[in-house]
């Protein structure tokens, strides 16, 4: 579990991120939708029986580093798959930059950039070719392509190795391809379903740096799924802790962390008002709260707990087998 | 317990980007429309596909192996035994038109197996989050087996050639043949497509694509006149577009007499409504 510096409240923001958001906690309050980068209402999706995504209301603001956390099956993938047109909206409403996921496709993929949580660059091709094809499929017109192409892959740090074939690339340099190839159309909104995936904790930090820098560079907006609380901690602007399909607690990791004080002090201090939640009992007063203990006290349990079921390990095998 | 902690992070490494460095980054290109993009996205497919092949060239080789042999032992048999009625022309010459669409339709049969990979390798998922309607994208993949098939045609072409069948090495009765085993690869890849599209597991479909490949072959004019065949196996043979594709090349490669306007007519239609069925199921393989 990582210890975060007890000094640092404020999370990392680029220079063009918007001013933080006011203390206080909760969810953010409604706004109209044009001025979200994305927004999310009453969503669900269900595979048969399985309610996969069960009533999901967020709102991303232009310009912040957004992660939605879960653990796996939470349904994080899901709701990602949803909101890029992958799956239909059979209930609730989508939004991106006001554009109704349901009913203007091809808009709302114009204004995406998406990396799936597999790795899923092609390893027949060289680095260079695969961000050249999403340029291609993104319109780009000829006389700028080269140009376009080597300004995403020199975001990424791949301009050596991309004339190599993307099979001989670690695992960490394939997600940062898979960024180029998404960054090529520049995108208003970057969707990464667990960037950092099976990747060794060097590579993890590579990628996020890399996040960080293009969204510094270039005001883009991104939403990031992950399960690791750390990550999040470290590098999102706001989180949304997202378990069996809802999401059950929103805001700055600080402001998520100092309610969660609040919490334990009263409960401590033995004013009793009786939470709806089982709240987890401090393991002492002073103790600073973690992500993870936020976690465990609004889902009522902790992410270990929770074990991904037989596809998310098939997939993550996969990964990993792929990545070498 | 969140996992390993990311690594504790050098504040110097960190990777910076000059922001006039990624200019072209910050400029959404200007969406083209219409009919702009089906060929912008056929061409992109078509790309990749060349850019694979010329990393990799083995299939194409060891593709080459099989159409050989049948050219070798079974035309070079054949043509001795004259057991085939084939109107005059030497056995192995009559064959090699229907080895080439053969070889053409294994490749083609193959890419139903290819996308169901790619979906697996998120590849496919990718794509279909681009502003490419699925029809686009199954014409793009249709077009592009109708590449490889014409290289491998070409590959196939050569041995033909050295093994002394006489074809025609008229520019345009070869253009002609190039886009007969393009329509004809269009039309086979999307069927196998289609079938991905509905059984979704690369095990059944690959089940699947070896029952129908030989059937198909066999249930066509591409070894024996359909005149020989028995009437039920002359019926099927009306269905296959194999058949026509088969039709189309002996007719321009050898000068035999064909129905070249219903060729390419059936053709052009198979092609269609296999790209209609196919991007009809898409939307299946992204689930
Ligand atoms: N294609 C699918 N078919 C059936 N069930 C699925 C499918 N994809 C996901 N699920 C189920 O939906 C739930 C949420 O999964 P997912 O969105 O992948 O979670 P996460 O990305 O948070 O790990 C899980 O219970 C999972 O088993
Ligand atoms: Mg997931």
């Amino acid at each position: 579990m990582t210890r975060e510096d007890p000094g640092r409240t404020v999370p990392p923001t680029g220079p063009e991120a918007p001013p933080d958001t006011a203390p206080g906690g909760g969810p953010a309050p409604p706004r109209a939708p044009e001025g979200d980068a994305l927004s999310c209402h009453g969503l669900r999706y269900a595979f048969g029986e399985t309610r996969a995504v069960d009533g999901v209301d967020l709102a991303v603001r232009p310009g912040e580093v957004f992660g939605l956390l879960g653990p796996n099956g939470a349904g994080k993938t899901t709701a990602i798959r949803c909101i890029t047109t992958l799956l239909p909206v059979p209930a609730g409403m989508v939004r991106v930059f006001g554009h109704d996921a349901a009913r203007e496709r091809m808009a709302v993929r114009r204004l995406l950039g998406y990396v799936p949580q597999q790795l899923s660059a092609d390893a027949g091709l060289t680095g260079r070719e695969n961000v050249a094809l999403f340029a291609r499929v993104f319109d780009v017109p000829r006389r700028e392509r080269a140009a376009r192409v080597d300004q995403a892959l020199r975001a990424v740090h791949l301009t050596d190795a991309a004339n190599r074939l993307a099979k001989t690339y670690s695992g960490g340099m394939i997600r940062r391809l898979e960024l180029a190839q998404a960054l090529v159309s520049a995108p208003r909104l970057l969707m990464l379903d667990e960037p950092t995936i099976g990747l060794d904790p060097i590579a993890r930090t590579s990628v996020w740096e890399h996040i960080n820098a293009v969204r510094a560079a270039t005001g883009m907006t991104v939403l990031v799924t992950t399960h690791y609380m750390d990550e999040a901690e470290q590098y999102c602007d706001r989180v949304a802790l997202m378990h069996r399909g809802r999401i059950r607690a929103l805001g700055t990791p600080a402001e998520l962390r100092s309610a969660l004080r609040t919490r334990w002090a009263r409960a401590a201090s033995g004013d009793s008002a009786p939470s709806p939640l089982p709240t987890t009992p401090a393991p002492s007063s002073d103790a600073e709260p973690t992500l993870e203990d936020v976690f465990r006290d609004v889902a009522g349990t902790g992410l270990d707990e929770q074990s991904g079921d037989f596809r998310d390990v098939r997939s993550t095998r996969r990964t990993a087998a792929r990545v070498g | 317990m969140s996992g390993a902690p990311a690594a504790p992070q050098p504040g110097s490494a960190e990777p910076t980007v000059a922001a006039d460095d990624l200019q072209l980054l910050l400029i959404p290109p200007r969406p083209r429309t219409g009919w702009r993009v089906l060929t912008t996205r056929v061409i992109a497919m078509c790309v990749v596909e060349l850019q694979k092949l010329r990393h990799d060239r083995t299939e194409l080789y060891t593709r080459a192996v099989q159409p050989a042999l049948w050219l070798l032992v079974f035309g070079e048999t054949f043509t001795r035994i004259k057991a085939i009625p084939t109107g005059g022309t030497p056995y192995i010459d009559y064959l090699a038109p229907g080895i080439i669409a053969q070889s053409a339709m294994f490749i083609a049969i193959f890419y139903g197996i290819m996308i169901i990979w790619e979906r697996d390798a998120g590849i496919l998922t990718k794509l279909l989050v681009t502003p490419t309607p699925r029809a686009a994208l199954i014409a793009g993949k249709a077009f592009a087996a109708g590449v490889k098939a014409l290289l491998q045609a070409v590959v196939v072409i050569l041995i033909a050639a050295l093994l002394g069948v006489a074809m025609t090495w008229n520019p345009l009765r070869l253009l002609g043949v190039a886009v007969a085993v393009i329509l004809g690869s269009a039309f086979f890849s999307c069927l196998s497509m289609t079938i991905a599209g509905i059984v979704l597991t690369r095990d059944r479909l690959m089940g699947i694509g070896q029952a129908i490949t030989m059937p198909l072959f066999f249930a066509s004019n591409a070894l024996y006149p359909v005149a020989v065949m028995p009437g039920w196996l002359r019926a099927i043979s009306t269905f296959n577009p194999l058949s026509y594709q088969v039709d189309a090349l002996r007719g321009l490669l050898l000068g035999t007499p064909s129905h070249l306007l219903l060729d390419y007519a059936v053709l052009v239609a198979a092609a269609a409504a296999g790209i209609a069925a196919a991007s009809s199921l898409l939307g299946r393989l992204a689930r």
